[in-house]
């Protein structure tokens, strides 16, 4: 037998329990992103998760380290509770679009303000996923969703609002990146940012947020590779890729 | 330390610093704004953690990660503020959390008015939050019982793993009393909070979550039964009132809280002089409610009188706790209004016309 | 002979075809005849020895299904 080195293999920064997503969710892609940001930075156990509401409420079960599971949008208040008496931890949320961008804005705005030493991975599927698929604040115009079944109509609801780009201009932040998953040569880029991001807050520079431009299969009635293809097709034009901002190494934007 | 002469809402900073608080996270809202003013000064000084936040629901929800973090933490607001913070408290209830929560209340419905009311007895005992949850709620009538009561506030939240509120009203939070910070506490066993979201490095083996959230109905239902048994246990061992004037049978019993008990000690040292004997029933704690104390009204007693300065609230615990055995008048005033002690007087005086049941 | 060797936990696979789609060497397939408990189509290699080791396969498998090591 030839000799074997391990080249991919599930991280240990997340448990054994078998993930809650529905087959092809991107949620999974980057909850093994996170995982592994945090076995590579050796901070796993001074890790404290804050899961939100939506389809990733279960993350408190994945991810390997402490966690708590906050009200519908208020994770950064949460997260910033947590930090504030543990300056010491890594403190990171997991939240969708319905929750960050929507209910929860004042509190991710506040917390980039204040410059909280947290990562925030904001996972955007322009969709409402656990409650069926209903229209997000980041739906795409004319998009389909339970509550705008002819299309976001977008003189109506308002246009897919830009987390990336509107915290970019807030002094407190450390560092955005919006990403993606959507083919293995994202993946890597994806795993470079999420890892920077919690480099940066074991560093102490501040707030920092990657936003993952995400899937949602069922709910956009697609079959998990359509979905990927319709990702890169329309979301990435809407929401593009890119680093919003970056403090570096110098603390300077 | 002597006593001193303090502001209500300025002592409940300090007994708050006393009681060993850790971080303070809270919004400005009139008429508590003394005590978030004197903790940012005093708290920052000595390495603790003062935050003010955007707004009450993220306050609360602070407050929450603190606590599960395992820190002594706090919050203060008056009531429209409390009840943008009720999602939070009921998370925080569900999740077994201790914490301490200081409202102090002003007239409502909506934004009210800004002077001293009870009308927050409902927000505070029944809760705005959802679900099958009970705060452990205190209504002290000085500001020495106030600070004596937060003192010891966060070892009851810490050894029930439960929210404590403590519950007065703008008049309290106003006014200046001389108080000893000073007075011991009672001695309580308090085990290490091992179940704190600290790190797995600090517990290795194990993960700790702090979560409200039960899928499964039979689990959750569990789940509700066992907090049932923990608020039949604070019901058993933390519940507090006081007897006033049952030394000879009162001829009328007065139950009111707070603000209102004060008056209603006026109030009857003044019937005491007309010859009309009446007692009260103070509940100390309002959630749990001191029912058996109305075990002890005489059977002879002719009414029960509820006062309170809302359009009644509290009257529904008096009925129950009643059961039917007095008639049982209500007194109140709303809005901001105080009474004189001359209008308890004639409450009682012309009770029939005070009865409600 | 291969550069690398494909690991499947079958019973954790759900079907959703992202790894058939991302496989540079179009060696992996849906065995529509086979079924884990949970009634997901399995993932099949067709030719082992066709496999490089990217990985693009285990990177993009968001149930951590496929582990992947490289011969030396």
């Amino acid at each position: 037998m030839a000799e074997t080195t391990v080249k991919y293999e599930k991280t240990k920064g997340l448990t054994d329990k078998p993930l809650s997503y529905c087959p092809g969710c991107t949620h999974g892609i980057v909850h093994k992103l996170v995982g592994e940001a945090l076995v590579d930075l050796d901070i796993l156990d001074k890790a404290i998760g804050v899961a939100s509401v939506g389809c990733s409420v279960f993350s408190y079960e994945f991810f390997n380290c402490d966690a708590q599971q906050a009200p519908h949008g208020r994770a950064c208040a949460e997260a910033t509770g947590i930090k504030r008496v543990l300056p010491d931890n890594i403190v990171f949320t997991y939240q969708g679009d319905g929750d960050l961008a929507s209910i929860g804005i004042a509190e991710t705005i506040h917390a980039a303000n204040r410059g909280e030493n947290i990562t925030v991975i904001f996972v955007n599927n322009a969709i409402y996923g656990m409650t069926g698929g209903q229209m997000a604040p980041t739906s795409l115009k004319g998009q389909k969703t339970t509550t705008s079944q002819d299309g976001r109509d977008t003189d109506w609801t308002g246009n897919p609002i830009k987390i990336s780009e509107m915290l970019a201009t807030i002094e407190g932040v450390a560092y955005i990146e919006r990403v993606s998953v959507h083919d293995p040569k994202h993946y890597l880029k994806a795993k470079k940012a999420i890892k920077k991001a919690f480099q940066y807050q074991k560093e102490k520079k501040g707030f920092t947020l990657i936003e993952v431009v995400s899937t949602c299969p069922v709910n956009w009635g697609m079959k998990p590779v359509d979905a990927m293809k319709w990702l890169s097709k329309e979301m990435i034009p809407v929401f593009p890729l890119g680093v919003y901002k970056d403090k570096g190494d110098n603390h300077e934007s | 330390m002597a006593k001193v002469l303090m502001k209500g809402n300025e002592a409940i900073a300090l007994a708050a610093i006393k009681g060993g608080v850790d971080a303070f996270y809270g919004y400005p809202i009139t008429p508590q704004n003394e005590v978030p003013e004197y903790l940012s000064k005093h708290l920052l000084a000595n390495g603790k953690v003062f935050l003010q936040s955007e707004s009450e629901v993220s306050a609360i929800n602070m407050v929450y990660g603190a606590a599960g973090a395992g820190a002594r933490v706090m919050t203060s607001s008056s009531s429209p503020g409390i009840a943008l913070k009720q999602e939070g408290i009921s998370y925080i209830a569900a999740a077994e959390l201790p914490c301490l929560i200081v409202s102090v209340m002003r007239g409502g419905p909506g934004l009210g008015g800004i002077q001293p009311s009870q009308a927050d007895y409902y927000q505070a005992t029944r809760g705005g939050g959802n679900g099958d949850y009970s705060l452990i709620v205190y209504a002290p009538e000085t500001i020495q019982e106030m600070v004596d009561t937060i003192k010891e506030s966060f070892d009851i939240a810490d050894y029930y793993r439960n929210p404590v509120m403590v519950l007065v009203d703008g008049l309290i939070g106003q006014m200046m009393e001389s108080v000893d910070f000073d007075k011991p506490v009672k001695e309580r066993f308090l085990p290490e909070k091992d179940w704190a979201t600290t790190g797995t490095a600090n517990h290795p083996g194990r993960r700790n979550v702090a979560n409200s959230l039960e899928i499964d109905p039979v689990a959750l239902e569990q789940k509700n039964i066992r907090l049932q048994e923990k608020y039949k246990l604070i019901k058993k061992n933390e519940t507090r009132y006081e007897m006033v004037n049952f030394e000879e049978e009162p001829e009328y019993v007065i139950v009111a809280y707070g603000t209102m008990a004060r008056i209603c000690r006026s109030a009857i040292e003044m019937l005491a002089k007309d010859g009309i004997n009446v007692g009260m029933i103070r509940p100390i704690s309002i959630l749990p409610f001191p029912d058996e104390a109305f075990d002890e009204i005489p059977k002879k007693a002719k009414g029960i009188l509820c006062a309170e300065l809302s359009m009644g609230q509290m009257l529904d615990d008096v009925l129950i706790s009643n059961n039917g055995r007095h008639k049982v008048g209500f007194f109140g005033r709303s809005g901001g209004m105080v009474p004189d002690p001359e209008e308890i007087v004639d409450a009682i005086k012309n009770f029939s016309e005070r009865v409600v049941k | 002979m291969p550069k690398g060797i494909t690991y499947f936990d079958h019973e954790k696979c759900k079907g959703c075809g992202l790894c058939v789609e991302y496989c540079p060497q179009n060696i992996l397939y849906q065995d529509k005849k086979t079924l884990n408990e949970s009634g997901y189509n399995i993932v099949s290699v067709s030719e082992p020895d066709k496999c490089i080791g990217c990985a693009f396969c285990a990177m993009m498998c968001p149930d951590s299904v496929i582990k992947v090591e490289v011969i030396k």
